[in-house]
């Protein structure tokens, strides 16, 4: 199937312009939706005999930065009987950003979310544990963003090495 | 002058910082909760599982990960696309050349230069990345006979696992974290004389490994801890993105040498082993180790035909360069891209954002996966004796250094 075939399919059975566009300049092709309906569009596209995406690769998710103001999550499925594969691409306001979790779909989109949650401060609704799970509980910040600055401390330990005086 | 560090102990520290997640309060009366800490070699230090027992029933496990912090992704961002290599290599640091390949592809794929490698570089990558898988198999299946209480299995293939490590230092100069595969060819060409020592090596080998069918995979108390045990149905590993050995041993033929055919591997021969349940039920611990075994036999076959290649049609020439395609600048066009391949341990799929002006990539995702791999412990872990819960982890072989980037 072709990208355009999953447009067709997704639009044809969750409303005309539920694919927001197709991005062709990503490999493997992408489909660019609203936040909101991510989780409809990961529903269908798992059970449907056509498309049948029974594998998330990777959950990525990218800070665009105070300036463009955006954060996106993407999300890259495989399937293995079909052999085709599909990129979803979501774009989060950076203020709030918040996305519904599909960790009901797939298994690994629980500590995948969790990752993403632990170094962007994106929060995944309905996500049945978001915790931390790289940095302590405790940790201010999240440290993939791209405005984030290292504390100087943490709990009284420096968190960066000075250069010893050679002298 | 260094400073004296200012930290002082207080016990809700720890409290604080790798909060338990069950507590006195939510146990019941005959449960109790025991730390299991570092116990596969690979994950030394690195990974506390929080165990709930009731006397030797695992009840409930809970694994906390977060120590290594090499940050990875982090470096990626500040670092030009071929300086990133070595922080690669640091990831899987027992399987580092195959995570250079896929690491390497997918820049060249994003530059357009991916059909334009020369043979002989695809076939000395392919060489050197299976000698590591054998190497990374060596480690799962030695530590793994030594988690069981096997000695034996675990010196002689650490010995064999050595004699790959020398040769390996001999390509590249370095023993474990090589920076060897550069993004559009190769530090250097192979040392003269390597084909013939590399020959030698693989028929010393290849009786050896009828031993460790004799002594380990055959052995009656190796089959008794582990046939039955921690078995992953199909469908629950694929839900937990769980590749490489583990979802073959549990009978899904998927491998993406295979089924993507990167690099040279469609012509290669090479058979694609799945777990059977010969032992006892399809997808238990003793099947994924048989996979991996059956692996290093296929990895074998893969380097014999290299070889053959490399002293063949594709021989060392004086006017072979294999920086030739080496850019000396790096500079992708804007996209995103998403790049997999067959690791030692599965899936390693690293995610790339370019903006087409500098050669630092916006964003790089590695998709670790050991990772995925770890998470399905709590799944199926459940209702087995504490002795079984370590059979079981040391079966599902991660390396922390990609569980935590």
């Amino acid at each position: 199937m072709t990208t355009e075939d999953f447009k067709h399919l997704i639009d044809l059975n969750l409303g005309e312009g539920t694919v927001l566009s197709i991005d062709e300049n990503a490999t493997p092709k992408a489909v660019v939706i609203a936040p909101t309906q991510i989780v409809a569009v990961c529903e269908l596209l798992k059970d449907n005999d056509q498309t049948y995406f029974d594998l998330l690769s990777c959950l990525t998710a990218i800070d665009n930065g105070p300036e463009v103001n955006t954060m996106e999550v993407i999300y890259n499925l495989y399937s293995i009987p079909l052999e085709h594969s599909l990129m979803i691409k979501t774009v989060l306001d950076r203020a709030s950003p918040a996305i519904d979790t599909v960790s009901h779909l797939w298994k690994t989109a629980d500590w995948h979310e969790r990752e993403a949650f632990d170094l962007f401060g994106i929060s995944f609704n309905s996500h049945p544990d978001l915790r931390r799970i790289l940095m302590p509980a405790d940790w201010e910040g999240y440290p993939m963003r791209k405005d984030y600055e290292e504390p100087a401390t943490y709990r009284g330990m420096k968190t960066i090495r000075e250069e010893e005086d050679p002298s | 002058m260094s400073q004296a560090i200012e930290y002082k102990y207080r016990p809700e520290n720890l409290n604080e910082s790798a909060p338990n997640v069950h507590s006195e309060s939510t146990l019941s009366r005959d449960e109790m909760v025991i730390n299991i800490g570092p116990q596969h070699p690979s994950t030394h230090g690195v990974l506390r599982l929080e165990v709930v027992t009731d006397g030797e029933i695992v009840v409930d496990v809970v694994p906390h990960l977060g120590y290594l912090h090499r940050c990875f992704e982090k470096h990626a961002e500040s670092v030009a696309m071929n300086g990133v290599i070595p922080f690669v290599d640091r990831m899987d640091y027992v399987g580092a050349m195959n995570s250079e390949h896929a690491y390497a592809m997918g820049v060249e794929r994003m530059l357009g230069i991916g059909e334009k490698i020369p043979k002989r570089v695809e076939y000395i990558r392919v060489l050197v990345a299976e000698l590591n898988r054998i190497a990374s198999h060596f480690v799962a299946i030695g530590t793994y006979g030594l988690d069981i209480g096997a000695f034996t299995p675990f010196l002689w293939v650490m010995r064999d696992r050595e004699h790959i490590l020398r040769l390996l230092e001999w390509v590249s100069g370095a023993r474990m974290l090589y920076n060897y595969i550069w993004i559009g060819g190769l530090y250097y060409d192979l040392p003269a004389g390597f084909e013939e020592k590399c020959t030698e090596f693989i028929n010393y080998l290849k009786p050896k490994l009828v031993e460790l069918d004799e002594v380990l995979m055959n052995n009656t108390i190796f089959i008794e801890r582990t046939a039955n045990v921690g078995m992953i149905p199909r469908n629950l590993a694929i839900n937990y993105g769980v590749t490489g050995p583990i979802l073959r041993g549990s009978g899904l033929r998927l491998d993406y040498r295979r089924v993507d055919g990167y690099s040279v591997y469609p012509e290669l021969d090479f058979d694609v082993p799945i777990g059977t349940g010969a032992m006892g039920q399809t997808g238990d611990c003793w099947d994924r180790t048989w996979v991996r075994v059956q692996e290093v036999k296929e990895s074998v076959k893969i380097i014999e035909q290299c070889l053959t290649q490399l002293k063949g049609d594709h021989k060392r020439t004086r006017d072979f360069d294999p920086r030739e395609l080496v850019p000396k600048k790096i500079r992708p066009k804007a996209q995103d891209l998403y790049v997999r391949a067959e690791n030692p341990k599965g899936e390693l799929g690293f995610f790339f954002r370019t903006d087409g002006r500098s050669d630092i990539a916006v964003r790089c995702k590695a998709r670790g996966c050991s990772f995925s791999n770890l998470s399905i412990l709590p799944a199926i872990s459940k209702g087995y004796m504490v002795a079984d819960l370590i059979a079981i982890v040391g079966s599902l072989d991660f390396v922390m250094g990609e569980v935590d980037r």
